[in-house]
């Protein structure tokens, strides 16, 4: 039964990707590529690109992509849904706890411990995103000239706007995606 | 229950239009989830947002999934929790079934990879607004140890290759000790 082979990948990817993002990808082509005959190799490579360029955390994207190779439209949702299924318990559960003992002194502590943790990871996340966008690489290139001017402009103009006026993100990003556009075909 | 149901309704936007913005997946999200629920709709508070987020981290699965199941359980309950991952797992279901039929032409597409190269941009943007924001809270609280904390976790987490849940469990343990420290001195001079 393909949707049951999928569904139950899909949950072992789900519930032992922890860290998320990247930390899914040796996961998923252990499952994918080397246990089942799903997928070629280069075929999962061309999911990681995927996967960066459209929306969406890479275990849902490589859920559905699989999914539709494999059984159609119903296989992506079977392994969708495959996918979230530990999240949705494991994390209500904490959600649950985490309401019921906040209050303490202890649990307050720890928990003033993780944020600025926090802080600095999405700082981190940030920083590779914003060299992506300059230099079109993860990491800090060796000669910093290959520089993306627009990128640049862009992310100026947007950090300026968003500290400014307090516009929704969801406005800036838009913005920016249509400026992409213009600047490239005129330049 | 209809506040219930109009809470729902705006959580399953929210999270959709977010989740149907954020490249590159993993902590993206959570700063443009802190700017929609915290700043714009006031639905939860700067403190819980982080304690939610280190949550999600810690949790298995995607982050962006596990952050919004955790906002939408805050909100409104188990039915929101399911509204929220609705909302975020429905557009790239939506996007790569669509992208899966034509990608190699999709991948290739010159107008597709400038509005994408644009977007890159300008989330990145996003996320250093959030990111001065949290910052300067925490600055402003005036004491050494979490600033510290968040520049030694910054240098773990990107020039040492530290395990991100060992980061998570440490920096715990340390505001636990923190706490008890703290709690012994005051009863001391007390």
């Amino acid at each position: 039964m393909i949707y049951l082979e999928l569904l139950w990948s899909f949950f072992q990817i789900g519930l032992f990707s922890i860290g998320g993002g990247y930390a899914a990808m040796p996961l998923i082509q252990h499952q994918v590529v080397d246990m089942h005959p799903w997928l070629t190799m280069t075929q999962f490579a061309d999911i990681m690109t995927i996967a960066e360029m459209t929306p969406g955390p890479i275990a849902i994207n490589s859920a559905t992509f699989v999914g539709i190779r494999v059984a159609g439209l119903p296989g992506a949702v079977v392994a969708t849904a495959g996918c979230v299924l530990p999240s949705c318990v494991i994390v209500m559960l904490l959600a649950y706890i985490y309401y019921r003992f906040r209050g303490l002194s202890m649990v307050q502590g720890i928990l003033a411990g993780l944020r600025p943790a926090v802080a600095a990871m999405i700082a981190s996340a940030g920083l590779s995103l914003v060299i992506l966008s300059f230099w079109g690489q993860r990491s800090l290139p060796d000669d910093l000239s290959g520089i993306n001017g627009i990128s640049v402009w862009i992310f100026c103009a947007g950090l300026l706007i968003l500290r400014k006026w307090k516009v929704d993100p969801i406005y800036v990003m838009a913005g920016a995606g249509v400026l992409g556009v213009l600047l490239y075909s005129v330049m | 229950m209809d506040e219930k149901r109009r809470k729902c309704g705006k959580l399953f936007l929210s999270t959709f239009q977010l989740s149907a913005c954020t490249f590159g997946g993993g902590f993206v999200i959570v700063p443009l989830m802190r700017k929609k629920f915290v700043e714009d709709l006031h639905w939860i508070d700067e403190q819980e947002m982080m304690d939610l987020t280190a949550i999600a981290q810690s949790s298995p699965g995607a982050i962006a999934v596990n952050a919004s199941i955790l906002v939408g359980y805050h909100v409104a309950g188990v039915l929101g929790a399911l509204t929220t991952v609705l909302g975020t797992v429905l557009p790239p279901l939506i996007i790569i079934s669509a992208v899966s039929f034509f990608y190699t032409a999709f991948r290739d597409n010159a107008v597709i990879d400038m509005a994408m190269t644009g977007m890159l941009a300008g989330v990145a943007a996003v996320i250093c607004d959030v990111v001065i924001t949290m910052a300067a809270g925490i600055f402003r609280q005036k004491r050494l140890l979490p600033v510290l904390i968040l520049f030694s976790a910054f240098a773990a987490v990107r020039y040492l290759g530290v395990n991100i849940i060992l980061i998570i469990f440490a920096c715990g343990a340390i505001g636990a000790a923190d706490t008890f420290c703290r709690r012994r001195a005051g009863r001391e001079t007390a």
